[in-house]
């Protein structure tokens, strides 16, 4: 493997991480309402306030409280306390981060099967029927909001049919049934338009490599039009496929933390607007730096993926 | 001139681009002449006439309040279209500015530029707009700000992109050999010559734009009542759609669609104006 390449991408990632911690942290002063006020009610006296502000260690420079805050991050996975619950926020975070993960690829899975097949039928096709049909299905899907799917699919298979529960979460221990009901209108909401925009992604990438020379050379060899579309064409398409998933990832997260809050589920998005609500600032850094992490993890994942999937560039 | 005439022949010609242009036009002729077209006050309460289906007098139906929705809808119209534009508006001219900058004199400056937007881009659309509402405070002027900041990114990386490919040809050479300033290189030469693919992400930006202040508004955080959003009517409506589905329905096609116009606009002008697409769906 290239490890100069590695490295390179792995120091981006950590200057990246960085960044996002140091901002999540440095606008924490803009909001409005210091942490101590918010604990302690509008009625407090300012002694009071000015006591609790010292016990948290806010009297302290901004610096040192940084490296107070992001040191407790890193060594101990401890993000802090909660101002209204006063939990420890590192607990709720462990119980949700699970849920958010389990939607996150639920509606990427939902996403790849609807793109990977209609994106692979249209190319095949270039100008038929299914291919327009494609096309109108990706221009549709692109625009239709996904917090209005979400309340349709429960308007429509949780209320009106009574098919699927309308919100909340079941863990897998609870039986493969319960959990994947929950599942699957959240996915579905949060995975559409992914999947929409990829159909086209994935029809015009292997439009292009059916285009190219060594296609034509192995139907002129006389191999199978399916050996030819599988084995020639799908495998070199897979790198801006691969490409084009992680660009995606950006839309499909910010697709889970609406579906999160529409659907009840205990994830890390409807953590962010709960806390947002309730001016929870510590609450909503958390949510923000790991799902900025889960971000940058996954592009250092698709770059990742290009060696794996092109050993070519190995050596380039 | 030539050239302009060839392009309004193509656009013309280009169906997408077409269909989105005339759904824009009937969303901005909603916006405008929408507070003449409404056949009722989209504020006024009538109890008598609650959660009343579609009808001669109520087209689309009533709500809880027994307030119209069509109208409600057709006034909405103008508080997506207004954030939509301002917000766009602004981090167009942020974006191009700092990205167009990063892009011309490269290097250090390039890199510091970029990696700020990076950090900015890695945040979840949605949820880099609710962190900007907690810090600024509910209400339509601060989501105009919030959506903002989450295109700034895209529209430097667009910019900074069109700049460097601009940058290579012959007539900036020839600008610098005169001896120009760099600024008036950069406004007189490159820009100018780089407008095709922010245009296309112009359109494509509105699109998203009006579906963050539907999301917005949605959560509460955007447009305060009694103003009529398309986002807040979902929100409102959300506990008694199950007896009254247009109440679900109408709305969303209203941001549907709008965001439907300016998706195919955007997709048409890109194909005419962008072709090495450096335009992003976000």
């Amino acid at each position: 493997m290239n490890l100069r390449y590695l490295l390179q991408r792995l120091g981006t990632l950590l200057l990246v991480l960085i960044g996002v911690s140091i901002l999540t942290f440095a606008v924490m002063p803009l909001v409005p309402g210091s942490p101590a006020r918010v604990r302690l009610g509008v009625q407090a006296t300012p002694e009071a306030v000015a006591v609790l502000e010292q016990q948290l260690g806010l009297d302290r420079p901004l610096s040192t409280q940084y490296f107070s805050w992001i040191g407790g991050i890193v060594t101990r996975g401890d993000f802090g306390l909660s101002l209204i619950s006063s939990q420890n926020i590192s607990r709720e975070v462990s119980r949700r981060l699970p849920a958010t993960l389990q939607l996150a690829f639920a509606a990427l899975l939902i996403g790849l099967l609807i793109a990977l097949p209609a994106g692979i039928a249209a190319a095949l096709k270039p100008g038929s029927t299914r291919d327009l049909g494609a096309s109108v299905f990706s221009q549709l899907g692109v625009s239709v909001p996904d917090f209005w799917l979400g309340i349709l699919l429960i308007m429509v298979f949780a209320e009106m049919l009574g098919w699927l529960p309308s919100t909340g979460y079941v863990p897998i221990s609870q039986g493969f049934w319960p959990w994947f009901s929950h599942l699957l209108l959240p996915a579905v909401s949060a995975g559409l338009v992914s999947g929409a925009i990829m159909t086209r992604f994935v029809r015009s990438a292997m439009l292009e490599v059916l285009g190219q020379d060594y296609v034509r050379t192995a139907r002129a060899k006389g191999l199978s039009e399916r050996t030819v579309t599988w084995k020639h064409a799908l495998r070199n398409a897979a790198i801006s496929i691969a490409t084009i998933v992680g660009l995606q990832m950006a839309t499909l997260l910010s697709a889970v933390v609406v579906v999160e809050i529409i659907f009840s589920w205990p994830g890390l998005g409807s953590m962010a607007l709960n806390a947002t609500l309730q001016r929870d600032y510590p609450v909503l850094q958390a949510a923000l730096l790991l799902f900025a992490a889960t971000f940058a993890v996954i592009n250092l994942l698709t770059d990742l993926s290009y060696l794996l999937l092109n050993p070519a560039l190995e050596y380039g | 001139m030539r050239s302009a005439t060839k392009f309004v022949s193509r656009f013309v010609r280009h169906r997408l681009a077409m269909l989105g242009s005339i759904i824009i036009l009937l969303l901005v002729s909603a916006a405008i002449f929408g507070q003449y077209l409404a056949p009722h006050d989209p504020i006024a309460m009538d109890f008598a006439a609650r959660l009343t289906g579609p009808s001669a007098d109520h087209l689309l139906g009533t709500d809880e309040f027994g307030r119209d929705i069509l109208s409600r809808i057709l006034h909405g119209a103008s508080v997506s279209l207004r954030v939509a534009l301002i917000a766009v508006g602004i981090s167009t001219l942020f974006g191009v500015m700092l990205g167009s900058v990063a892009g011309f004199f490269g290097g250090l400056l390039d890199e510091v530029i970029m990696r700020i937007m990076d950090i900015l881009f890695a945040f979840p659309a949605v949820l880099l707009a609710i962190t900007v509402m907690a810090i600024l405070g509910r209400g339509i002027e601060n989501a105009m700000i919030a959506i903002a900041i989450v295109y700034v990114p895209i529209f430097a990386r667009v910019a900074r992109g069109a700049v460097i490919a601009v940058r290579q040809n012959e007539f900036v050479t020839a600008a610098r050999a005169l001896g120009r300033p760099n600024i008036a290189i950069l406004a007189r030469h490159i820009l100018p010559n780089s407008l095709g693919p922010i245009i296309a992400q112009v359109s494509i930006s509105l699109a998203f734009a009006i579906l963050a202040e539907a999301a917005l508004s949605f959560f509460g955080l955007g447009t305060q009542p009694p103003e009529p959003s398309w986002g807040r009517m979902l929100a409102e409506g959300r506990s008694f759609m199950q007896q009254a589905w247009w109440l679900g329905v109408f709305p969303g096609l209203a941001i549907m669609l709008s965001v439907m116009g300016f998706n195919f606009l955007g997709d048409g002008l890109r194909d005419l104006l962008d072709p090495r697409m450096k335009t992003t769906n976000r």
